[in-house]
């Protein structure tokens, strides 16, 4: 997908920038963008190791794990199927705290791992549709889950907008929670009435 | 929206407050372990120093050769009637695809307009509350098997789509 974004991007940049005579500005704009972006990159060093820092923290006291196990009625309300025990369900919590904490690569790992025991989910409930490359629709509900976003503090954002001498960069911290509220709960609106209707 | 922006001051402290508390008093060598986390990050942000090379060159070849103001004023006649700025949208037509890219555009934005201007806060809202859609589905169902995603793509929309109005709501 990237590959066709990426060539289509420079191509088509290229092609225009020849066609409309910009062509000096093509090239010093590709130079100044590599320089910039590694500038960038000394400046967001410093922020996202401060946070993955604290995060370890949080992983090590236990508190992580404390509120993942605090999350089991939400995890019921979304996923009312899924058997109490069930191991989709720790992998499940652990996913949904760390795309609320913003660790993305913390939030993939046990993702893709819940999506494997959502498989089992609907295999041992005598499903066949996973089987058959067909999605559960647990499945749909947890990626549409993951897709609203979760996360409560937008660390990378803040740190490109400090980057970029914003006044306070963390300014968009309040907003972008309410944002994220109202996509997230019109993603579970959506899950739900689709879930009824399509009971099996 | 004040008042939002002044809850923001204090989200950042107080997490990292009660976090270092919470380590403290289930002794955790607390300053160990955060050595050892900020040293993770590192890897993860040098990992991203080639892809952003990558991306904001195609951004910045693609700006300096006049395209995208071209796009955007193809489109201003639409955005302008549902109060959204022409260069906002292709952040979220490539947001749906690939978040670095995204990134990419975001951070031109910021340095055209400012990261306060009203434009810069609007971008920074609408990435924050949006995620990578095509990107997170095809990686979770590849490793089901799954080929046939139902109703997903119509529930991400919707959600994303909340996600933009909010933001344009918020902003203005």
């Amino acid at each position: 997908m990237l590959n066709y974004l990426w060539a289509f991007m420079m191509i088509v940049g290229i092609v225009y920038g020849a066609l409309s005579g910009n062509m000096e500005a093509v090239s010093d704009g590709a130079l100044n963008a590599a320089v910039e972006a590694v500038n960038l990159c000394i400046k967001m060093l410093g922020i996202i190791a401060l946070w993955t820092g604290i995060m370890h923290i949080g992983e090590c006291s236990g508190l992580i794990n404390r509120i993942a196990a605090r999350l089991s009625g939400f995890i019921s309300f979304l996923f009312p199927r899924i058997p109490k025990e069930h191991p989709a369900r720790k992998h499940i919590a652990m996913n949904i705290i760390a795309n609320v904490l913003g660790l993305g690569w913390a939030a993939t790992p046990a993702g893709l791992k819940a999506m494997e025991e959502l498989a089992n989910v609907d295999e041992e409930s005598g499903g066949k549709r996973v089987r058959s490359g067909i999605a559960s629709n647990e499945m749909c509900i947890f990626l549409i889950i993951n897709i609203s976003s979760l996360q409560l503090i937008p660390v990378n954002m803040i740190a490109y907008r400090s980057q970029y001498g914003s006044v306070s960069p963390a300014a968009i911290i309040g907003p972008a929670l309410v944002a994220t509220t109202i996509s997230t709960a019109a993603g579970v609106i959506f899950c739900k009435l689709m879930d009824r209707k399509g009971k099996r | 929206m004040q008042f939002l922006v002044y809850i923001s001051a204090f989200i950042i402290p107080i997490v990292m407050f009660y976090i270092i508390l919470h380590g403290v008093v289930n002794k955790v060598s607390v300053y160990d372990v955060f050595i050892e986390g900020a040293k993770d990050g590192l890897k993860t942000v040098v990992g991203i120093v080639p892809t952003l090379i990558g991306l904001m060159v195609a951004v910045g070849v693609l700006r300096a050769s006049g395209f995208l103001d071209f796009v955007a004023g193809l489109l201003s006649g639409v955005t302008d009637m549902i109060n959204l700025p022409a260069p906002v949208v292709p952040v979220i037509l490539v947001r749906m695809f690939s978040s670095s890219a995204a990134t990419g555009l975001v951070l031109d934005i910021f340095k055209n307009y400012g990261p306060d201007s009203h434009i810069g806060q609007l971008v920074s809202i609408m990435m924050s509350c949006t995620e990578t859609i095509f990107y997170t589905m095809s990686v979770y169902f590849m490793t089901v098997k799954v080929t046939k995603t139902r109703w997903t793509l119509a529930g991400a929309l919707v959600a994303t789509l909340a996600g933009i109005v909010a933001s344009i709501c918020l902003v203005s």
